[in-house]
């Protein structure tokens, strides 16, 4: 099972939008806004075969963040944030059909995308996807969303010691 | 996205995100208060609190603010995100960014099928680096039966089945009806229609107008199977040219059963007007003559043809009949062509839409639906259309419709859905209503009621 602290772990559940953040062409950050969608292990992300730049981006160099911090992009309220520091996998095999792994954690949070699915012919470059399988390294997490204050912070080795 | 485009755009978030790449080489990110200072160009940021938040001065770092509605049961909307790039100075317990370059997405002003469409290149690209990686042909797909509905355009048979129907009624009117060349006639006839929306994308692929055109919608810029990787150009010429000999084989054997040259005219100039439409040298549509071409085979080709194979001849009453029909498919085109207007014109697809002035366009569009409506008043005073055929007056409210849709969405082509949506329906209505009208008449006349007869 994973290791982020429950508090992350709700705020992944209940994270619309996070920001996913890759190291891009020149070495600097590029963030892409996704939906989260977490098993209780690893984050998975989907981005369509139509703004796949990310998975380049991912193929060459895999270190990522994954930050929470919009509190109003949540299905409920919730006072924290958090930055998770992990490294990405592309799951690709068949990006038409590979990705329906996470279809349940994805309609869980956005119920209209079996409307969309429903009408894939009108759409059927969008639901061509990646999956984005993201192992957790390093959580960053502010109780009560304050950025000026320190978070606290864990790993995994932390996490299992304890 | 211009830099004081960006900054406006921030200074509407209530919080951003900074984000830079850490000395371990990952990524890392906080929420951080901001101030824009367009003045000067530069956004002022609360420093995040705590060693592993030191935002590093000698690299590049990104500042990312974005905005999503929630909508409990459904998931989200109004979707936007704007992310500048740039340097940090330290300024006390502030950083000093300056942005250099930024990005930005906002489906209020790009509209996520737009943005969609724009992007189709960097999926072909991906399909083909996708190929290389994995040593296997990588494609985009759809079921076969989805294939199929998209590539051939099925729904748009509304506009064979009208002309061919009431060719077939008109025919019986006058006491002659064979239900199987019935059959075979409207089997011919989809078969050139569809062939001829399959030819349409293989030359506006080839002619570069389909590629171009980053607003199609499900009534125009193509069926997007060649732009979007699903078929290649060579099979969609393949399915085409199936499609032509299919329609070819039963128009002869149609010929051959009522040994009628009129057929085998119509036949002829049927399958021409088709192959005219996009195909070189001729290529009416590129030339505005799309809608002429278009009326002539849909309106009285298609009519008098399945009047023909009824009857083994042709009549003034079925031509008359068929103009009106002709109008308004033909209109079905002129409408379409409005949200293509661009990029028809940057291939070279000089269409009517292209050609004429917005205001033009609309004028032109209500002279042509009223014609068609007079135009059945007409046949009906002259005697030629039987007079339950006025039921189709019914559907005129529909033609004011489109005429005041067009006024208000020419410019925007999603808006344009609803108003091409009804520019068909009324066609399909005035279609359905004169077919209903002939029935009435046959009845009638079956009943003894000369004068509805």
């Amino acid at each position: 099972m994973g290791w982020l602290p429950a508090p992350v772990a709700e705020l992944l559940d209940a994270a619309l939008v996070a920001d996913l953040t890759v190291v891009g062409r020149d070495g600097g950050p590029v963030t892409h806004p996704l939906i989260p969608l977490y098993d209780g292990e690893r984050i998975y992300m989907t981005s369509s075969v139509l703004f796949s730049r990310k998975l380049e981006y991912i193929k060459r160099d895999p270190r990522v963040a994954v930050a929470i911090t919009d509190p109003t992009a949540l299905t409920h309220p919730l006072p924290g944030r958090a930055t998770i520091q992990g490294t990405a996998a592309i799951v690709e095999d068949d990006p038409h059909s590979t990705w329906e792994r996470v279809l349940p954690l994805w309609r869980a949070k956005e119920p209209v995308i079996d409307r969309f699915l429903g009408q894939r012919f009108a759409l059927p470059l969008f639901f061509e996807r990646a999956i984005i399988a993201i192992t957790p390294l390093r959580c960053l997490y502010w109780a009560d969303g304050d950025t000026s204050r320190a978070p606290s912070e864990s790993r995994p080795e932390a996490a299992e010691a304890a | 996205m211009r830099l004081g485009d960006a900054l406006r755009k921030l200074n509407e978030y209530p919080f951003a995100s900074i984000a830079w790449v850490d000395d371990d080489g990952f990524p890392l990110g906080a929420a951080a208060d901001f101030e824009v200072d367009a003045a000067n160009g530069r956004v002022l940021l609360r420093r995040p609190a705590g060693e592993a938040l030191a935002v590093p001065a000698d690299r590049e770092v990104s500042l990312i603010a974005g905005h999503i509605r929630p909508q409990p049961g459904i998931g989200y909307d109004e979707r936007r995100y704007v992310e500048l790039w740039g340097r940090v100075l330290s300024d006390g317990d502030r950083f000093v960014f300056t942005p250099q370059r930024a990005w930005g997405w906002d489906e209020a002003e790009m509209p996520f099928f737009e943005y969609s469409e724009r992007t189709t290149p960097q999926a072909r690209r991906y399909f083909e680096e996708l190929t290389d990686e994995q040593g296997r042909p990588m494609r985009p797909r759809l079921a076969l039966g989805w294939l199929l509905l998209r590539a051939t355009r099925l729904p748009f048979l509304s506009a064979t089945f009208v002309p061919v129907l009431l060719g077939i009624a008109i025919a019986a009117r006058d006491d002659a009806f064979n239900p199987l060349t019935a059959l075979l006639t409207v089997i011919a006839a989809a078969a050139v229609h569809l062939g001829l929306n399959v030819a349409n994308d293989v030359f506006d692929d080839l002619l570069g107008a389909d590629p171009l055109n980053v607003n199609p919608t499900p009534y125009s810029g193509g069926s997007r199977v060649i732009q979007y990787g699903l078929l290649s150009r060579r099979q969609m010429a393949a399915m085409s040219a199936f499609l032509y000999v299919l329609a070819g084989a039963i128009g002869l054997g149609l010929v051959v059963y009522t040994r009628s040259l009129e057929l085998l005219t119509i036949g002829i100039v049927g399958i021409a007007l088709s192959v005219a439409y996009t195909a070189p040298p001729l290529k009416l549509v590129y030339r505005g003559l799309g809608e002429i071409d278009v009326a002539l085979g849909f309106g009285p080709v298609m009519l008098l043809g399945a009047y023909v194979v009824q009857t083994g001849h042709v009549s003034l009453a079925a031509l008359v009949a068929s103009l009106p029909v002709a109008i308004l498919v033909a209109l079905i085109l002129y409408v379409n062509e409005i949200p293509d207007r661009s990029a028809d014109a940057a291939a070279g697809k000089r269409t009517l839409v292209v050609r004429l002035s917005s205001a033009a366009v609309i004028r032109v569009y209500l002279a042509a639906a009223l014609g068609a409506f007079v135009l059945i008043v007409a046949g009906v005073a002259a005697g030629l259309l039987p007079l339950p055929t006025l039921l189709a007056l019914v559907a005129l409210p529909l033609a004011f419709r489109v005429y005041r849709g067009l006024e208000t969405f020419y410019t925007s082509p999603y808006g344009l859905m609803s108003v091409m949506a009804t520019n068909i329906r009324l066609h399909l209505v005035v279609g359905g209503l004169l077919l209903a009208g002939y029935m009435v008449a046959i009845a009638a006349a079956a009943a003894g009621l000369r004068l509805l007869g």
